[in-house]
């Protein structure tokens, strides 16, 4: 699968298609023309391009592209025993550090760092110096010169693979370290390394040509392209393509390599998302349902959002259709496990969803407005700036840690409000203080860094609160931060809340902070609300099976302890792979083929509370009990 | 008797000390749950224990012997929080779960110890040639723990096993840390900051607190009344039921 992925890139197809011609000709080069390659015709010297000869002939009448094709393998063969003198050289520096003590590993790496900053021409030809010159001296200048920059990166690789968990894990388990570089270590990283040798190998050939041309390489009677290029240099002006042939063979030689690493490159990298993206029509026109109006008095007021991954395959449908509303000061919590939507909801919420993630809904009103309805871009993002705040998981990428902290909460003043800069971090100041950052004249003079997780989680608070919001969208506030932290941070929401009148969407996987602080819960479960409920009647009167397996599987203060806890077999929805009928029929110990075929629409109760389930409210059997997970 | 003990241990990195002079006991049979908050040491013991960080002063002992850190004998191991992170992503879980075995097996006898330990996490010996990328991330933490068992150790050190997984998934998780200390007897050091599940897996529990142990005891005991200030706040902060006098400062007094 990979492999096609490389060929079908048009740089993948190039450079392997290239690559295939030079080396066929490195290879059956010398077999099929090096004959005509040596023929002397002492009636034609130094001729110039002729039908005979398309690029002339050298000094002694031979035809020179019959001697451009023969020397692709020497040039070929020299290019790659140098690359892979500098691999190995640098794979062995590289690793020596992991295997070695501390000490002598750091003088290898302090050694290894000296030698990546010396120019590699100047090692190159001190190497040649040393080993003379001739084919073989050159090989090894160029391989030796080539080993530091190996090293460095064979160095890095090792480092970042060393702290994974299974390197320990084999260490713990009493594996040689040369056991665990050999089976572990060199297997993760070979892909870049490799892909980096296929680029290096386009810069040797290079460097060869150049040796070659100085006179420091190939010998004759041998000779490479480099050395073909110097034979043609003294009748440059009167034939130049006797110099500028093999120069091309240079060229083309050196694009197959690097174009091919090119490829492998983004066929392993990051690159993994692109690919082809089907683009589709929005896909409205077969929803039959009545436009549902946006809830009157509500803050926020969602109609059937939908938000859609473009995949290489299928479309992801991670949010399939989400109704729900926030009322005045409302806290409203939404819960489900990794992959459900509830992050996605929130996202698409406060517009923070970008191309080429699409965001489709009958509506999305928030304090009186449609966002959806598109106008100004410029004065709704001034709104939305002030109206409503966000706070995110993880306190650590939430700033920019290039600014201070007081400036980047100032901004928001600054360009929402218009603020002068001053006032803005006066205000910003101010701000601190009012989430109970101690000293905030200090701390806001200093970096995201000297903050801790929970001080930057308040900070955070801070933000939002340079405006006036009316809604506090919070995703997953507290996951990364300990219960005492976590603690702090709900109870300075709920404060915040108190004196602003704020509404807030809590988003969690953890029930029991959903039911201190909310007023309301959503249950989603892949992509779509399956229950909404009063959080107080969370743990006991949840109607849907699967409500009630998340709220029984997580163990409390208050756990039976002499029963196994109750468990959901089988694993969460690939949002990729959506079934027909109930997403959850397949762990449901409760469905029947009804729900396997035939989707449960998302029903209200007279209390107003909503489910969507065929068996809402049907006893469960007593002792599902399954490890599947 | 304990098994592993910890005497006096100190863990300094240049001027910073992480563990300050800690001791605690694991006996046998037992389970120890380890909490306190991130960066208050507890990790840094489980991995002093396994030679994954370096004991500035006092020491670990297994059986009354110092740990053994060299050669295939291994009975101290060790399994880690992320899931992603723990398996090999090139070698199958088969080859992952033999490379701990102690003793070189042949294929016949190989095959059959894996398919016993795969059994014993609760998963189907036919998953021995899936690469871990097949897996979820209980699935994974299962295979981790096999492999932990392969090595078949005295004592596993379990460090935050379950915070990186889905909520309907570490309910089985735990299930089976339960499982294995009532079937095969294992000791084990449970390390979460999750007071909730310490309570559901282990007997005993140590507080740990700026490096140092300030409460240890019954599990039953030190949170049902703690006597130390940090165990206090530490309980009064977990969100839940039974908590209603705290949920009210959450919610909007109306």
């Amino acid at each position: 699968m990979r492999a096609s992925r490389v060929l079908l890139r048009p740089v993948g197809f190039a450079g392997f298609g290239l690559l295939a011609v030079v080396l066929f000709v490195a290879v059956f080069g010398p077999v099929l023309w090096g004959d005509r390659a040596a023929v002397v015709e002492t009636g034609n010297l130094l001729d110039g391009p002729s039908a005979e000869h398309w690029i002339g002939t050298d000094n002694l009448g031979r035809d020179l592209f019959s001697r451009v094709l023969v020397a692709a393998r020497l040039s070929i063969v020299l290019a790659l025993a140098a690359t892979a003198i500098s691999m190995v050289l640098g794979i062995v520096l590289g690793a020596a550090p992991m295997l070695v003590g501390r000490r002598l590993g750091r003088l290898i790496t302090a050694g290894v760092n000296v030698l990546v900053a010396f120019p590699g021409v100047l090692l190159v030809l001190f190497f040649a110096v040393i080993f003379g010159v001739g084919a073989r001296g050159a090989a090894l200048a160029v391989g030796l010169a080539g080993a530091p920059a190996f090293a460095r990166l064979c160095h890095t690789l090792v480092a970042a693979v060393s702290e994974r968990d299974y390197i320990a894990a084999a260490r713990i388990a009493g594996v040689s370290k040369i056991r665990v570089l050999v089976r572990h270590v060199l297997p993760n990283i070979a892909e870049p390394l490799i892909v980096n040798a296929t680029m290096a190998a386009g810069g040797v050939l290079l460097t060869f040509a150049g040796l070659s041309f100085l006179g420091l390489g190939v010998q004759a009677p041998d000779y490479d392209w480099g050395k073909l290029m110097q034979d043609g240099l003294n009748g440059i002006y009167v034939h130049p393509l006797a110099a500028l042939g093999p120069g091309i063979a240079v060229v083309l030689a050196g694009l197959a390599f690097n174009l091919t690493g090119e490829a492998f490159a983004a066929a392993f990298g990051i690159g993994e998302t692109s690919g082809r993206v089907r683009r589709e029509a929005p896909a409205t026109a077969d929803r039959e349902h009545a436009v549902a109006a946006p809830e009157p008095g509500a803050v926020l007021s969602v109609g059937d959002l939908r938000v859609t991954i473009p995949g290489a395959q299928n479309p992801i449908r991670a949010v399939r259709g989400v109704t729900f509303a926030v009322r005045d000061g409302e806290a409203v919590g939404v819960v489900g496990e990794s992959g459900s939507g509830k992050s996605l909801t929130a996202l698409a919420v406060a517009r923070l969803i970008e191309q080429p993630i699409r965001v489709e809904a009958d509506h999305l009103v928030f304090a009186g407005e449609d966002l959806m309805a598109g106008g100004d871009p410029e004065s709704l993002r001034k709104r939305l700036g002030t109206s409503l705040a966000v706070v995110f998981q993880d306190p650590m990428t939430s700033f920019n840690p290039a600014h201070r902290v007081g400036p980047q909460l100032a901004e928001v003043s600054r360009f929402h409000q218009g603020l002068s800069r001053r006032a803005a971090f006066a205000r910003a100041v101010d701000r601190l203080r009012a989430v109970k950052i101690r000293e905030p004249e200090r701390r806001a003079r200093q970096y995201p860094f000297e903050f801790s997780g929970g001080m930057r989680q308040r900070a955070m608070i801070g933000m939002g609160l340079m405006g006036t919001p009316r809604l506090i969208i919070a995703d997953e506030p507290t996951t990364a931060l300990d219960v005492t932290v976590q603690r702090q941070v709900l109870e300075l929401l709920a404060e915040v809340r108190r004196d602003t009148g704020a509404a807030l969407l809590l988003i969690s996987h953890d029930v029991s902070v959903v039911t201190d602080v909310c007023d309301r819960v959503l249950v989603m479960y892949a992509g779509r609300i399956v229950e909404e409920l009063p959080a107080a009647d969370l743990r006991t009167l949840a109607r849907h099976p699967y409500t009630r397996a998340l709220v029984a599987a997580v163990p409390d203060m208050e756990t039976d302890l002499t029963r196994p806890l109750a468990v959901i077999p089988g694993l969460p929805v690939d949002p990729a792979h959506i079934p027909d009928g109930c997403a959850f029929a397949a762990r449901c110990p409760l469905a029947d083929d009804r729900c396997r075929a035939v989707e449960p629409p998302l029903l209200s109760s007279p209390a107003g509370d909503r489910v969507a389930c065929h068996k809402a409210g049907q006893p469960l059997p007593a002792d599902t009990v399954e490890v599947t997970a | 008797m304990s098994v592993l003990s910890f005497r006096d241990v100190s863990v300094r990195y240049g001027s910073h000390t992480v563990l300050k002079g800690v001791s605690l006991d694991v006996a046998e049979g037992q389970t120890v749950g380890l909490v306190g908050e991130s960066g208050s040491g507890k990790s840094t013991m489980a991995r002093a224990a396994v030679g994954l960080a370096p004991v500035t002063s006092g020491q670990i002992l297994l059986n009354g012997h110092p740990v053994p850190g060299r050669g295939r004998e291994r009975p101290v191991q060790m399994v880690f929080q992320d899931p992603y992170s723990s398996l090999d992503p090139r070698m199958t879980v088969g080859e992952s779960i033999a490379e701990a075995m102690r003793d070189r097996l042949g294929k016949k006898a190989r095959q059959a110890e894996i398919a016993r330990l795969l059994a014993l996490v609760h998963l189907d010996a036919s998953r021995a040639g899936d690469l871990p990328s097949r897996l979820s991330g209980g699935q994974r933490q299962r295979v981790a723990l096999a492999r932990a068992l392969a090595a078949r150790p005295e004592v596993i050190l379990a460090d935050e096993i379950t915070s990186a997984l889905d909520v309907s998934v570490q309910g089985a998780v735990l299930n089976l840390v339960r499982d294995m200390r009532r079937d095969l007897g294992l000791s084990m050091l449970f390390i979460s900051h999750n007071l909730a599940v310490v309570r559901y897996v282990a007997d005993h529990v140590a507080v740990l607190y700026a490096g140092e142990i300030v409460e240890y005891g019954p599990t039953a005991q030190v949170l049902g009344a703690p006597r130390h200030e940090y165990t206090r706040t530490l309980i009064d902060a977990i969100p839940g039921p039974g908590r209603s006098a705290h949920t009210m400062t959450l919610k909007e007094q109306t």
